[in-house]
């Protein structure tokens, strides 16, 4: 019953939201919601936090860019709705390689091996620029007079729903793959490696097939981002991508399916608007995962289901003036959390352009004390309160909890770590 | 003969370097267990900290107050922070680290702007700490300190004479990294508290149970690991370069260390620490082509991350972990 309406709902979704920005945002989105899933296939599934996820996916972008490329100038027939599988292709071809070295370890080693194959990787771009192209990248372009079926990727909405299935059909082959012996035996080896090795399976060999599909969908989302920009460069294959990936994915959740959906989404909406509206972003984001980490380590796809069964059991009504209370206080302490914040930042980076600037309808002025003084002031009017609601409201919510017979379930596998 | 040891000497001193940040990630992960993400973060942090003490109060003051402040923070974040989702487990304790190395890359970039600062040591580390000089028929000696007017220059045109100064920043660098080896060591297996502490990283709940406070042990344990960074990153920010970019560049080179070196081994670390350096400085100074058009200089960088993939197919527990998975 979900997937059809998130097929209708794909499907529906650029007729609301109809500029060509928009547009780009929806791609965006599904490219960033295969990456996580991707991730999270390693991450989630199968307990391996991987710090150089975007080496799989970029070297698929570089891979789908190549292939476009050579089918534009005449080599061979490729229709450019089969790019991104070529994009896949590159990074299972990669992963088959990498995997090995990164599947010997498990647990910490692990995280930091994929790291150091990360830089290594980010290293190479800069010798090998016949494949990656040097600091500029490789561009293509995806209009190349090929049309398949009427069909030339030239309007953004004929590509948007080449994205979108592909969005939902890796979407839909991920999902089935946690439901086959090999995805419930990732599930086993990240919860008790030492029990699977004990009934005659060798974890090793299943955490390096779970990497090679992983690295296949990220290669996916590679391909799908080369055709979206029609440009790849060493950037793809960094550790800011790779800790994108991580930071995202954690945010949305990653005990369940719909996490790393909701975190591409939000992986997007950061990026692109949060980045344009703030400078301080990546400091609000590094705030906001330490809160999650620590406050709701389900991510929000945890807080939602929660939520969701407070709905179903009749509880939630009662919350909801408490939830509003602590919503606004947050809201307002927060508020001039941001103001602090922004003035420290329009005194580091704009100082030459004056000393006011206006900012969430504020006119603020980083010379007078009396904007310091009004952040302080909406800090403490927010948080005051906060602090005192917020046993109260937690108490509250933990007796709703008992009421309906719910039990806090753990949401982050511990496993081999 | 005066290259190969001006750039062992170099190596060393790098290496050593490294091994001042790889100790202290080495004891915190094997006695909590925790994967510190930002360690290197708190290198840079000490790097501006001892900064700006150093404008205040000099060098030889920010060599021994920016370590003491962010090993105090460091150990805040681990009471206040890194202790809430102990009980998780180890996954969201590295997440939170991870978290952490975003806001104090973001913070430093806050206070003390993006570009890179220009953080030189005090006028007595600039000169070198010694000179090889090579005079043609007279063989390689040194001199303390930069050498007397005219001994660099031959008066006979078709003597040779060549001159390579070592200079005195990676001296102190090299005397620091000692001194805190010797230092960890006696307190290690000297004191009291060094008893409990290697009591603590086999048998933990029995400590507790002796009626040692074991997350304050934990906490201090965190601290000094964080104020190693941090003085290494005072040595190290004014002999290389003080920029945003630095937690980055010795955060993966420090990873690489700890995982050639086997993940929990202190005296694997110190011997992957001195490897990767002698290795990426040699081939760094190195004037050998490659592969066509390549040169081993341009390849250094890579150099590690390439060793440390060997060393995974070759001994995925590194050179002196133990071997179970």
């Amino acid at each position: 019953m979900v997937w059809p309406l998130c097929a209708v709902l794909l499907a529906l979704a650029p007729l609301i939201f109809s500029g060509s920005f928009a547009l780009a945002l929806l791609s965006q989105m599904g490219i960033a919601i295969v990456a996580c899933l991707s991730f999270n296939l390693l991450f989630g599934q199968g307990g391996m936090l991987s710090f150089g996820h975007a080496v799989y996916a970029g070297l698929g972008g570089f891979v789908a860019m190549h292939a476009l490329n050579a089918f534009s100038a005449g080599a061979g027939w490729l229709p450019v709705s089969l790019v991104p599988l070529c994009g896949g292709l590159g990074g299972l071809a990669f992963a088959l390689v990498f995997a090995y070295p990164s599947t010997r370890r498990a647990g910490s080693s692990f995280a930091m091996i994929t790291l150091g194959l990360g830089e290594l990787v980010y290293a190479l771009t800069a010798l090998l620029p016949g494949f990656f192209g040097g600091e500029a990248g490789i561009a293509g372009n995806r209009v190349n007079g090929h049309v398949v079926l009427g069909v030339s990727f030239g309007p953004a909405i004929e590509l948007y729903y080449l994205l979108a299935l592909y969005t939902l059909v890796c979407a839909l082959l991920m999902y089935l793959f946690t439901r086959t012996p090999l995805g419930q035996m990732l599930q086993a080896v990240r919860d008790n490696p030492q029990r699977v090795a004990s009934i005659g399976y060798d974890p090793q060999r299943v955490r390096y097939l779970a990497m090679l599909l992983a690295g296949f969908f990220a290669g996916i989302s590679g391909g799908m981002a080369a055709l979206h920009f029609e440009i790849v460069n060493a950037e793809a294959v960094g550790s800011a991508r790779s800790a994108a990936y991580l930071v995202f994915t954690v945010l949305g959740g990653t005990a369940s399916f719909a996490g790393p959906v909701l975190g591409g989404v939000l992986m997007v909406l950061c990026t692109v608007l949060l980045s344009a509206w703030t400078k301080a972003w990546l400091l609000y984001l590094g705030l906001g995962f330490v809160l999650v980490v620590v406050y709701a380590p389900g991510g929000l796809a945890g807080v939602l289901a929660q939520q969701l069964r407070l709905v179903r059991s009749g509880h939630l009504l009662r919350l909801l003036p408490w939830y509003g209370a602590l919503a606004a206080c947050a809201a307002v302490a927060l508020w001039g959390v941001a103001l602090a914040i922004e003035m420290l930042y329009h005194q580091q980076l704009h100082a030459a352009s004056g000393s006011a600037f206006a900012f969430l309808g504020l006119a603020l002025d980083t010379a007078t004390p009396g904007s310091w003084l009004t952040a302080l002031g909406l800090f403490l009017a927010g948080g005051l309160p906060g602090l005192w609601l917020y046993p109260r409201c937690a108490a509250r919510y933990a007796q709703a909890h008992a009421e309906a017979g719910l039990h806090a379930q753990p949401a982050v596998a511990r496993g081999i770590w | 003969m005066e290259f190969f040891i001006t750039t062992a000497l170099n190596g060393l001193s790098y290496g050593l370097m490294l091994f001042m940040l790889s100790a202290g990630l080495t004891l915190t992960f094997s006695m909590m267990g925790v994967l510190n993400f930002a360690h290197a973060s708190f290198y840079m942090l000490g790097a501006y900290v001892g900064f700006s003490i150093a404008h205040a109060w000099g060098f030889w003051a920010a060599l021994l107050l920016a370590p003491l402040a962010v090993g105090v923070a460091g150990a805040l974040f681990e009471r206040f922070c890194l202790r809430r989702v102990h009980a998780l487990g180890h996954v969201p304790e590295l997440l939170v680290t991870f978290g952490l190395s975003y806001i104090v890359l973001e913070t430093v970039q806050l206070v003390w702007g993006r570009s890179a600062l220009d953080f030189s040591p005090p006028p007595s580390l600039q000169g070198p700490a010694f000179t090889l000089v090579h005079r043609a028929g007279e063989g390689l000696h040194a001199v303390w300190g930069a050498p007397p007017d005219g001994v660099c220059s031959a008066a006979d045109a078709a003597l040779r004479v060549s001159c390579s100064p070592f200079p005195a920043t990676r001296a102190l660098m090299v005397l620091v990294a000692l001194l805190m080896l010797a230092l960890i060591a006696a307190l290690l297996t000297r004191t009291r508290t060094g008893l409990v502490v290697r009591a603590a990283l086999t048998h933990p709940e029995m400590v507790n149970s002796l009626g040692h406070d074991l997350p304050r042990l934990y906490m201090l344990l965190f601290g000094a690991g964080t104020a190693l960074a941090a003085l290494a990153g005072v040595v190290g920010g004014s002999t290389y370069l003080t920029e945003p970019a630095m937690a980055a560049s010795m955060g993966a080179m420090v990873f690489v260390v700890v995982v050639v070196g086997g993940l929990g081994s202190l005296s694997g670390a110190f011997a992957a620490s001195l490897l990767i350096g002698l290795l990426q400085t040699a081939a760094a100074a190195a004037d050998v082509v490659v592969l066509s058009g390549v040169t081993l200089a341009r390849l250094a960088p890579a150099l590690p991350f390439v060793l440390m993939l060997l060393m995974l197919v070759l001994r995925p527990q590194g050179l002196l972990g133990r071997s179970s998975a």
